[in-house]
């Protein structure tokens, strides 16, 4: 049992990555202060945190700071060792998970963001397209990862690259709903679908992934996300 | 362990093939190196890396594994010997912070730097210079970004330690000197120099000679 303000963790409610660092609190059973720091401003206490990048999330841990999310999971699993794993013991299951997720990262997420920001129907097309490449991958990458039949790419149980993919979920719902299109498609990546359900109605997860309409909202206020004309006949 | 099965698919006048290269001969452990080639990869090298067909790929007893921070991680995993990483979870989360800001901030831009044209703003040159004062900071009162040994962070940086020099003999444009960055510039003597480490980056006459060839090239297709 943590000591008061032993862990605090510096977050935004939309944020994916703040989301991903609560799931693994949660999974571990940590307790912790989680303290909103909306940005913009840059608060006092983030600039101090995380003078480099001036983001969240920010873990605080006795005070000393660990930035950036994927890095917080991964402290998360290595000190509270004794709670269920979030990566495999495994070195080569444990090196795939790290490479998906920053697959997850540094390809798939920002074709969304850049699904989002398109303009003109010919740009959204190829922008849904990549969108959709994507999820076909990881569908393959789930299949592997999952062992056949396992409800998580971590098996039975939410594991790195779960938390990964799955803190997107959010944004991902928010895209299909602003563009009247669905991109995790049950017929093409059957296993993504079900996974999708299951990884949000995960006792670590459901407290901290925010409502879409509220997510929604919160892109039309922050990024003038607008909902598309619908097409007439 | 030795002698099973480790095959290196790399380039030899790549930072981060040259990574892999370095932790592997830290730890001792042998391997097949398989020279590719930009323009006419290997049907091996698309068959272990499908999704980005990029080297550098390390095939472990037939398993392929990509992305050169997460090779060096596996390899600090499955083989004892040299310390890699650091024991610490605290300290394992800084050495990832600051390699993840090594690849991200610090390559893309410096890199960049040297492209860009002389009456350019200078807006890669500028990130690069800021970026590298960080990580000039946190070079302070340490030997390595590892402490008294190279590490994780000291690997990963190679490209700073070893390539930036080169870059700039090529182009005869500096990032990186002496008195602006006093640690880095002595860091980055001192890891070149280290063991094992100054076998294993390319030469350097050759490096220079291919950069200079790639940056003519590019003038000439403009």
């Amino acid at each position: 049992m943590e000591e008061k303000g032993e862990v605090k963790l510096l977050g935004d409610w939309p944020s994916p990555f703040v989301i991903r660092a609560r799931i693994a609190l949660n999974i571990k059973s940590v307790d912790y202060d989680y303290i909103e720091q909306p940005v913009p401003p840059v608060s006092e206490l983030l600039l101090k945190s995380n003078p480099v990048y001036k983001k969240i999330p920010v873990l605080l841990h006795h005070d000393k700071p660990i930035c950036e999310s994927l890095i917080i999971v991964q402290y998360i699993d290595e000190f509270w060792s004794s709670g269920p794993s979030i990566l495999p013991s495994d070195p080569y299951e444990r090196a795939i998970q790290h490479f998906w997720a920053a697959y997850v990262d540094d390809q798939w997420f920002r074709s969304l963001c850049r699904l989002a920001k398109s303009k003109g129907e010919e740009a959204k097309a190829a922008a849904i397209e990549q969108v959709k490449g994507g999820l076909l991958l990881l569908e393959e990458a789930f299949e592997k990862c999952s062992k056949l039949g396992k409800a998580f790419f971590g098996g039975d149980e939410i594991g790195y690259l779960d938390i990964a993919l799955g803190s997107y979920l959010g944004w991902l719902r928010v895209n299909e709903k602003m563009n009247y299109l669905k991109l995790l498609d049950e017929a093409k990546t059957p296993g993504l679908a079900a996974w999708a359900h299951s990884f949000c109605a995960h006792n670590a997860v459901k407290s901290v992934m925010p409502e879409i309409d509220r997510l929604t909202e919160f892109a039309k206020a922050r990024y003038g996300y607008q909902e598309p004309t619908l097409p007439t006949k | 362990m030795a002698g099973e099965g480790v095959k290196l698919y790399g380039l030899w006048a790549s930072p981060f093939s040259r990574r892999v290269e370095i932790a592997l001969k830290l730890k001792g452990i042998p391997y097949d190196y398989i020279e590719e080639h930009l323009q006419n990869k290997s049907p091996d090298l698309l068959k272990y890396n499908p999704v980005h067909k990029k080297i550098p790929v390390l095939v472990h007893n037939g398993k392929p594994i990509a992305e050169s921070q997460v090779i060096l991680e596996y390899i600090d995993e499955t083989w004892t010997g040299y310390p890699i990483m650091p024991a610490d979870p605290y300290d394992r989360a800084m050495a990832r912070f600051w390699a993840k800001f090594i690849d991200d901030k610090c390559i893309p831009p410096i890199w960049k730097s040297f492209w860009e044209a002389e009456e350019e703003q200078g807006t890669a040159f500028k990130e690069a210079l800021e970026n590298l004062n960080l990580l000039e900071k946190e070079l302070e009162r340490k030997k390595f970004f590892g402490g008294e040994k190279a590490g994780f962070v000291d690997i990963v940086a190679n490209f700073i330690a070893y390539w930036v020099g080169a870059l700039q003999e090529a182009t005869g444009k500096e990032v990186l000197t002496k008195e602006k960055y006093p640690c880095l510039f002595k860091w980055g003597q001192d890891f070149a120099s280290c063991s094992i480490i100054n076998e294993n980056l390319p030469p350097r006459d050759r490096l220079i000679a291919a950069l200079k060839a790639h940056f003519e090239a590019a003038k000439a297709s403009k």
